[in-house]
């Protein structure tokens, strides 16, 4: 349970990290920010990389505000931020119910919003926020920056499309109108555990009717995403039980679970059915 | 093998200057090379939480940070608690609650309940009974460090 041996860069701006980064990023190198999920995974050595490029004393990577309708998300902004609400309306606690479910409070402490969407494991429920919401994430190298629209970024479990040299420096997460409803649904084993499946559902209701709907599927496939047919089946009804359970069953059908020892693919569909009208009832709440 | 690196460890306001390997936690230096053998190590991949304690302020596992990290923060572990001979009360607390059993634990539940009521000793029952979940205890059923928190909350609002 120790870590094998590493070599350990700690730059002081973006500049000095990308430089490092495309030095030491094609041979083994790794970005450390949180390190909540890196090191344990270094403990266990199913990662063992060369150097780690620790992130935490960039001050420039500590951004925290709200730019043209979007929350923009430094790389080394905790979870633990968003225990307050950090923007007004909605959003807010919305953003504070979800980053509940992260793990632990002292591991929120230390872990990262940018850093969850740069590890893409399937359960992250920032992964989720981030392709329900449109997210995108700025990607820094020695060649420049990019922006990636997460899901791009996000392309299978624990798999990105970062290249070896790029370090994310921000997130940028598109604020949805006040009017828009928000419900977030989780379900694991016990507290703080991962989930095994989660839905994010948001709508926005014009003349009775559901309007501009959302839900978003994580923790059950391989990433996180949209079911197209739980929203058509939302959009131009009303919203109540009845269309709550049509859109629960769409997106149940809709899946393509994961499947391991303890969960089989039928129990993660009928999560999937209940969370989907969970999170639309509170939305609706 | 990477070359060790010098620094200073600031613990339970005293200075400790440790010479580290950039693999070595912080938890194992803490033990090893502070002798600060109160946080222990349960888990060893932030599981358990047996090793938490407070880094400038807030509960966190010393299990998964790099001692190499943490020059210049302010660190404090379960020797920094009580005052000479005078137990915190939390620790009075846990001991007149019968909060633990064979204590492997209690370091880390101190530390974790600490954090958050120097922080929040205001914290509903809910969320406290939510933070408390962050560690392991598989002696005691959790009821009685609930408890024990709870009533050390008044005592350290005297102090």
């Amino acid at each position: 349970m120790k870590p094998s041996a590493f070599r350990y860069h700690r730059p002081g701006s973006i500049a000095e990290a990308v430089d490092v980064l495309a030095d030491v990023g094609p041979d083994q190198g790794r970005v450390l920010a949180g390190g909540q999920s890196l090191v344990p995974s270094m403990a266990f050595r199913l990662a063992a990389p060369s150097t780690l490029v620790d992130i935490n004393r960039i001050e420039e990577l500590g951004h925290l505000s709200v730019q043209d309708g979007s929350l923009v998300i430094g790389a080394c902004v905790r979870h633990a931020a968003f225990h307050r609400s950090v923007v007004d309306g909605v959003p807010g606690p919305f953003l504070t119910r979800v980053a509940r479910h992260i793990g632990h409070y002292p591991i929120r402490q230390r872990g990262t919003f940018c850093g969850s969407l740069a590890q893409a494991d399937p359960a992250s429920e920032w992964c989720l926020v981030a392709v329900a919401l449109g997210a995108s994430v700025t990607a820094a190298s020695k060649r420049g920056t990019r922006r990636i629209e997460a899901t791009d970024l996000i392309v299978g479990a624990m798999t990105t499309t970062l290249a070896e040299d790029e370090l994310l420096t921000e997130a940028c997460l598109p604020l949805p109108a006040p009017e828009t409803r928000l419900g977030f649904a989780e379900f694991s084993r016990r507290a703080g555990d991962f989930a095994l499946a989660m839905v994010l559902a948001s709508y926005r209701v014009v003349d009775g009717r559901i309007a501009g709907a959302c839900v978003a599927v994580g923790g059950a496939e391989d990433r996180p995403r949209r079911i197209a047919a739980a929203e058509m089946a939302l959009d131009g009804n009303p919203p109540g039980a009845e269309t709550f359970a049509a859109a629960g069953g769409a997106a149940a059908e809709a899946l393509d679970p994961m499947e391991d020892a303890q969960t089989s693919v039928a129990y993660r569909r009928d999560l999937v059915r209940t969370l989907t009208s969970r999170a639309l009832e509170r939305a609706a709440a | 093998m990477s070359a060790r690196v010098n620094l200073t460890l600031n613990i339970n306001e005293r200075d400790y200057a440790v010479s580290v390997e950039p693999r070595h936690t912080l938890a194992d230096v803490i033990r090893d090379q502070c002798g600060l053998t109160g946080t222990h190590l349960g888990c060893e991949h932030g599981v358990c939480g047996s090793c938490t304690i407070l880094l400038d302020g807030e509960p966190v596992r010393a299990c998964l940070i790099f001692a190499v990290q943490c020059d210049g923060q302010e660190i404090r572990t379960v020797e920094g608690l009580s005052e000479g001979n005078e137990l915190h009360p939390l620790q009075a607390s846990f001991r007149d609650n019968h909060a633990l059993q064979c204590g492997y634990c209690t370091p880390g539940f101190l530390m974790l309940a600490a954090g958050i009521l120097e922080r929040n000793p205001s914290i509903s029952d809910e969320d406290l009974r939510d933070v408390l979940s962050s560690n392991i205890c598989r002696c005691t059923g959790y009821a009685n460090i609930v408890k024990a928190v709870r009533a050390a909350v008044a005592e350290m609002g005297r102090r």
